[in-house]
């Protein structure tokens, strides 16, 4: 029998794992819903937020809040980023082809990859944790970072954050009605297009802040951005494309399949990944709270 | 011809159907009515394979079809067309109605041989008698909706179908073209022997070539006959004036 | 401008392949070879994509499979190229048939990611497989298939064995492709066509959409499958990225930039794309950077693809003679 504050380790870790996940799935999958584009160069979104904080921090310094600040701004960035590829190219494609939006996105990603190369070069880049959330402390036998304890209560704080904002505000009932039926929606005098950008927009911006939240635990390295792009294909999957919630439930389960199943399996990690998106797909499609897929 | 008894299908807990019966004889020209919502294309999906009915039964000459796929039910001898104009945009029109008669003819597995000239005869007789043959070559896409109908109808009719079901056929069409594709309709009906099911909302149209119709609310039947009895029936003119007060 | 249409282009394209190398150099016949064959790579995915309507991002798998197929027989087993070759294609067919089964079942996005799903997991099998696959270092030194009788045919006989074999490739490509357009101009190419166009009306012309998807699917899959082989030999060697998704996404590109509308269209996607590989990436290694640029310009400006672009430029031609 394990060690339980090993296996308390290990679930922890998972956890967190998940949480980042669900930042950049929420967008992605958020986009999905409404845009019915499977936005490649999400993962792409989420390097540059690394990127951008990195640069950040260190044109700010050594400052106590230089962090947050450094975060604050990569997830604007690129939200400001996200937003004029919307408005200036994307949304030409609305009208083509699904096949011809996700090949713009992987464009994207090509552009955007060798850009981040170009202004950070392919070395490994890190940040320091902030210094309010340096140190860690002891629990139940495992040592735990404070910057992982924020992490592990912010993606619960947005999650809540976000279902309320979807199902109290008028916006929000907007963006579920577009997922539904956005001809209805244009038909009744919203402005369609000018919410697609919104929910563009926001979901780059979730991308932008995971990847600069992330900067602390995880180096930044070119190939992050395909790295972070497959596991969130697999957790919107699992969830369900375009369930807010199921992306939260498919984050929760992929961190504590990916943080136990490596233990179990030690080949585990590539094979097993796609054989889990692949029985995914065969059995259940729309995922573990999507909505059942018209036959 | 057909028969249908007792069919019903909910979606999410609404009830579009609730237990429908109707018989269409063979050669009769029959007509679905009733005002939107009523059920119509969702009993015509139950009838053609592509909705599954909670319960209830759908049977073709004698046949038990309930359930099965829309290919077989159509291989079956059912065709039908459907309330947005269904064609193959990016194919001519002769390609439309070739492509009917090759899977009709069960030449679709043929890997090797050229399909340029395949059924070209019965095609191009086909599109004659709908007035299409001069724009054989066009492609089919760009016709306008009226003549996409009208095609529609030929790639329905190459399957050859004993009964044919025509989903709103008139939807959309001016008063000159409605009136063309209702002399069509019964011409080729009379010509080719069909029995004929179909849902319309403009009454003219119904009470001019229908010998039965059958009237739809919020999935129930509430009458059913003789053109004369449905017009006079009171529950039908409570239903349908009633609901344009 | 219909002479124009109706010129033999493959029958010239072939021949000149045939002659390149003797009037060209080794390296203009090495690239001559990779065209030849991602062309049919291409063209193959292209049955599924432009003329089924189905869009997958694994065809990368199918290719990998018979590339390992042909390098295990031939390197490992002793198995003459006239027997590992079909072996090839029947093998990546039946991958395709297994694969093609569940995936034919959905649609769309969701199709795209099974077909993904399922390449990658080829991909981690050939990665880890050390004793059959070789693993991550893959299977070198690949011989060539026998080719002495060559050595006695007039004005090829004294090529060197790489041109051989660059003209057996021309004249195996050549086959399949007619096989192809055969295949893509025949009843069932006619039905696949309907099943693109509007697969609701297909089905209600009696097809039996879902079992034609997967014909298509396994014969796409089987001569991906044999471009796959001829691969693996002309790279003198059988590596795992041959079925990663980034060879997926290569080809899929060049069957857009050729022009998924027309038979021909992909296989020029291949030629160009792979011509430019080669220039760009003597002058930067941002070659995605540029790859990426050529595709937004291709999705906005011609979504035809190059053959698109060409035959609307012919018509507007046309028009403007006779007005």
């Amino acid at each position: 029998m394990p060690d339980p504050s090993f296996l308390f380790a290990q679930a922890l870790s998972g956890l967190t794992a998940a949480m980042f996940l669900f930042l950049i799935a929420s967008g992605l999958t958020l986009i999905f819903g409404v845009l019915r584009v499977l936005n490649f160069a999400h993962g792409s979104f989420y390097m540059l937020g690394a990127y951008m904080a990195f640069q950040v921090v260190r044109w700010l310094g050594r400052e106590p809040s230089s962090f947050w600040w450094a975060a604050l701004g990569a997830a604007v960035g690129v939200a400001v980023l996200g937003g004029v590829v919307e408005r200036l190219l994307l949304r030409h494609l609305y009208d083509k082809e699904e096949l011809y939006q996700l090949l713009f996105t992987y464009a994207l990603v090509l552009i955007l990859s060798d850009a981040a190369k170009v202004l950070w070069g392919t070395g490994q880049l890190s940040v320091s944790r902030p210094p309010g959330l340096a140190g860690a402390f002891r629990f139940f036998g495992t040592t735990i970072p404070y910057y992982n304890l924020f992490i592990l209560l912010l993606g619960p704080a947005i999650a809540l954050l976000f279902w309320l904002a979807l199902t109290r505000t008028r916006r929000g009932r907007f963006i579920r009605a577009a997922a539904l039926d956005r001809e209805m929606l244009g038909a009744l005098g919203v402005n369609v297009s000018g919410l697609y950008t919104g929910v563009f927009v926001l979901g780059s911006f979730l991308a932008g802040l995971g990847g600069a939240l992330v900067t602390p635990v995880k180096a930044i390295v070119p190939g992050m951005d395909v790295e972070i792009i497959v596991e969130a294909f697999i957790v919107v999957v699992i969830g369900g494309l375009g369930s807010f919630w199921g992306t939260f439930l498919g984050a929760l389960i992929y961190g504590q399949v990916l943080s136990f199943g490596i233990l179990i399996f030690p080949r585990f990690s590539i094979f097993s990944v796609f054989a889990l998106m692949a029985v995914v797909l065969i059995l259940r499609p729309w995922g573990l709270l999507g909505r059942p897929l018209k036959t | 011809m057909l028969e249908v008894r007792g069919v019903q299908k909910a979606f999410d807990g609404f009830q579009a159907v609730a237990g429908v019966s109707l018989a269409v004889a063979r050669g009769e020209i029959a007509a679905i009515i009733g005002p939107n919502g009523a059920g119509k294309t969702t009993l015509f999906n139950l009838v053609t394979g592509h909705l599954r009915p909670d319960a209830g039964a759908v049977l073709l000459e004698g046949r038990d079809i309930t359930g099965l796929p829309p290919h077989q039910v159509c291989r079956l001898g059912m065709g039908r067309s459907f309330q947005r104009t269904n064609i193959f945009p990016r194919l001519s029109v002769f390609q439309n109605v070739q492509a009917a008669f090759i899977s009709h003819r069960g030449r679709g597995l043929d890997l090797l041989s050229r399909v340029d000239r395949l059924y070209r005869d019965e095609a191009e007789a086909l599109l004659a008698s709908l007035g299409l043959l001069e724009r054989a070559g066009e492609m089919s896409g760009f016709l306008s909706h009226g003549a996409q109908k009208q095609l529609e109808l030929g790639i329905a009719l190459a399957s050859e179908p004993k009964l044919l079901l025509l989903d709103e056929p008139t939807a959309g069409m001016s008063a000159t073209e409605t009136h063309e594709t209702i002399r069509l309709i019964s011409r080729i009906a009379r010509e080719r022997d069909l029995t004929l099911l179909f849902t319309e909302h403009d009454m003219d149209v119904v009470f001019s070539i229908a010998q039965r119709i059958t009237v739809l609310h919020q999935g129930h039947v509430i009458a059913e006959g003789a053109p004369a009895e449905v017009r006079s029936d009171p529950e039908v003119r409570r239903v349908y004036l009633g609901e344009r007060r | 401008m219909s002479a124009l249409r109706r010129a033999p282009w493959g029958l010239l394209a072939a021949l000149a392949a045939l002659a390149v190398p003797l009037v060209g150099s080794r390296f203009y016949t090495f690239v001559a070879t990779d065209v030849a064959i991602m062309a049919l790579f291409a063209v193959s995915l292209n049955l599924l994509l432009g003329y089924t309507g189905l869009v997958s991002f694994g065809h990368a798998a199918y290719f990998g499979v018979g590339a390992y197929t042909t390098g295990l027989l031939m390197k490992k087993a002793g198995v003459a190229f006239l027997l590992a070759f079909p072996a090839a294609g029947v093998l990546a067919g039946l991958c395709a048939l297994v694969f093609g089964f569940f995936c034919v079942r959905l649609t769309k996005i969701y199709f795209a990611m099974l077909t993904l799903a399922f390449a990658q997991i080829v991909w981690a099998i050939c990665f880890k497989w050390n004793d059959v696959t070789g693993g991550e270092q893959g299977m070198p030194e690949i011989p060539y298939p026998d080719l002495a009788w060559m050595e006695r045919l007039p004005v090829v006989g004294d090529l060197r064995t790489s041109d051989h074999f660059h003209l057996l490739t021309v004249v195996v490509v050549a086959l399949c492709f007619w096989l192809l357009r055969r295949i893509v101009g025949s009843p069932f190419g006619r039905i696949l066509t309907t099943i693109r166009e509007n697969p609701e009306r297909a089905e209600f012309i009696g097809v039996h959409v879902r079992r034609w998807e997967l014909l298509a699917f396994v014969l796409s899959g089987a001569f991906a499958g044999l471009a796959g082989a001829l691969f693996g030999i002309f790279n003198r060697g059988v590596f795992p990225d041959f079925v990663y998704w980034t060879k997926s996404s290569e080809v899929l590109i060049m069957t857009i930039l050729g022009g998924m509308g027309y038979f021909y269209g992909p296989a020029v996607g291949a030629l160009v794309l792979l011509v430019l590989n080669q220039q760009i990436t003597s002058y930067t290694e941002y070659w995605p950077f540029v790859l990426g640029t050529i595709l937004i310009v291709l999705l906005f400006a011609f979504p035809g693809g190059i053959v698109g672009a060409l035959d609307a430029g012919c018509r507007r031609l046309a028009r403007l003679r006779r007005a």
